[in-house]
């Protein structure tokens, strides 16, 4: 199995989970919109990637245990409050560009063109991420986030790309939270995300 | 047996789950049909990634083909081939009859926020273009939500992809 490939595919997956909890009660009507929909477009890349890995998408996105996930630990983290989800949104976005750009460029063709098409979607993201960046980047709330998950956003991407990634953000990289250990927040989330699937038999008809 | 203009002709009876004024051949996500042997092979290209019509869509192929009398193989493409330069000119003419606001030419380069933001986007109930982007997010992936100054009517604006 491709590690680099379950890795995105996971954390496409897992930021989807975490968006979708702004449902609802986001600070203003909108964003209930705007992180919905992203929910729901990185939930679909996560399922396009799995599709590539697997004949069976809902089988390796929830019949694994735990510890099988290759997600980062900045997807897990379970953020309450908006300063510091518009910076994990941000900074996801902007290493995501780098990961992405690269698998457009994969001598598979398949991966290059699912790269591609993630890639024509992901720019809306990206305009999001970057507007709310624009409207709170100063601010202390906004930057003391940036500063406490810098360096789960430097674990998400090889050390290969670490440098691209600090020329973007503007920090100096720093020893990164690195993808292969999870923090206890996924453990909650697998809890949940798998609730149904292990309730009911795989293959049930809904 | 079933012939490829057959298929074709069907299929542009297919309303979009989400928008039926449009058909699937309409919106383009249909790359290709081919018959051999009473087998019907369907390339389909989906919009977005991440809609939940993709499965009706799909479905709604094969029950047509298999209508027909033919058997059907239907393969999802998940590469960078359709954009929203697909959609046909009848197509953009029915969304924006029906209030939504076809998406402009894709560009080489991915689109800008500034873009969105400028003032180049027509009504489609009064076509000024004096309308303001509300949220870059709508209902469905696909979609933006956008504000006429000059009717007052707010409106769906179709993202380009």
């Amino acid at each position: 199995m491709n590690e680099l490939l379950l890795g995105l595919a996971d954390d496409e997956l897992v930021i989807g989970w975490r968006d979708s909890e702004w449902t609802g009660i986001a600070p203003v009507l909108e964003e209930d919109v705007a992180f919905s929909s992203i929910a729901q477009n990185e939930i679909g890349h996560a399922r396009a990637v799995y599709e590539l890995l697997a004949d069976d998408a809902d089988a390796l996105a929830f019949d694994r245990a735990l510890e099988e996930y290759r997600c980062a630990p900045l997807v897990e983290l379970r953020l309450l409050d908006w300063a510091h989800t518009i910076a994990r949104r941000w900074l996801y976005e902007v290493a995501d560009e780098i990961r992405i750009a690269a698998l457009m460029e994969d001598g598979d063709p398949r991966v290059a063109g699912l790269a591609a098409k993630i890639n024509r979607e992901e720019a809306y993201h990206r305009m999001h991420a970057e507007m709310w960046h624009e409207l709170l980047g100063e601010t202390p709330p906004f930057r003391a986030a940036v500063e406490e998950l810098w360096p789960y956003a430097l674990g998400m991407l090889p050390v290969g790309q670490h440098d691209a990634l600090a020329a973007r953000v503007g920090r100096p990289p720093v020893e990164a939270v690195e993808r292969g250990t999870h923090t206890n927040e996924l453990a909650e989330l697998w809890n949940e995300m798998t609730m149904v699937r292990r309730s009911a038999p795989a293959g049930a008809q809904w | 047996m079933v012939t490829a203009e057959q298929v074709w002709e069907a299929f542009a009876d297919i309303p979009d789950p989400e928008i039926p004024v449009v058909s699937l051949v309409d919106l383009g996500v249909i790359r290709s049909v081919d018959v051999a042997d009473g087998h019907v092979r369907v390339e389909f290209t989906p919009t977005f990634l991440g809609c939940p019509a993709l499965e009706v869509m799909k479905r709604a192929l094969e029950e047509t083909v298999a209508a027909l009398g033919a058997a059907a193989d239907v393969r999802v493409i998940s590469d960078d081939s359709w954009s929203t330069d697909k959609i046909t000119p009848g197509g953009r003419e029915k969304l924006r009859a029906a209030g939504f606001a076809p998406p402009a030419p894709r560009e080489a380069s991915a689109p800008k926020l500034v873009q969105l933001q400028s003032q180049v986007f027509r009504c489609p109930y009064c076509n000024s273009t004096q309308t303001k982007l509300e949220n870059i997010f709508g209902p469905t992936p696909c979609r933006s939500l956008r504000y006429c100054k000059s009717c007052r009517q707010p409106f769906e604006q179709f993202k380009t992809i």
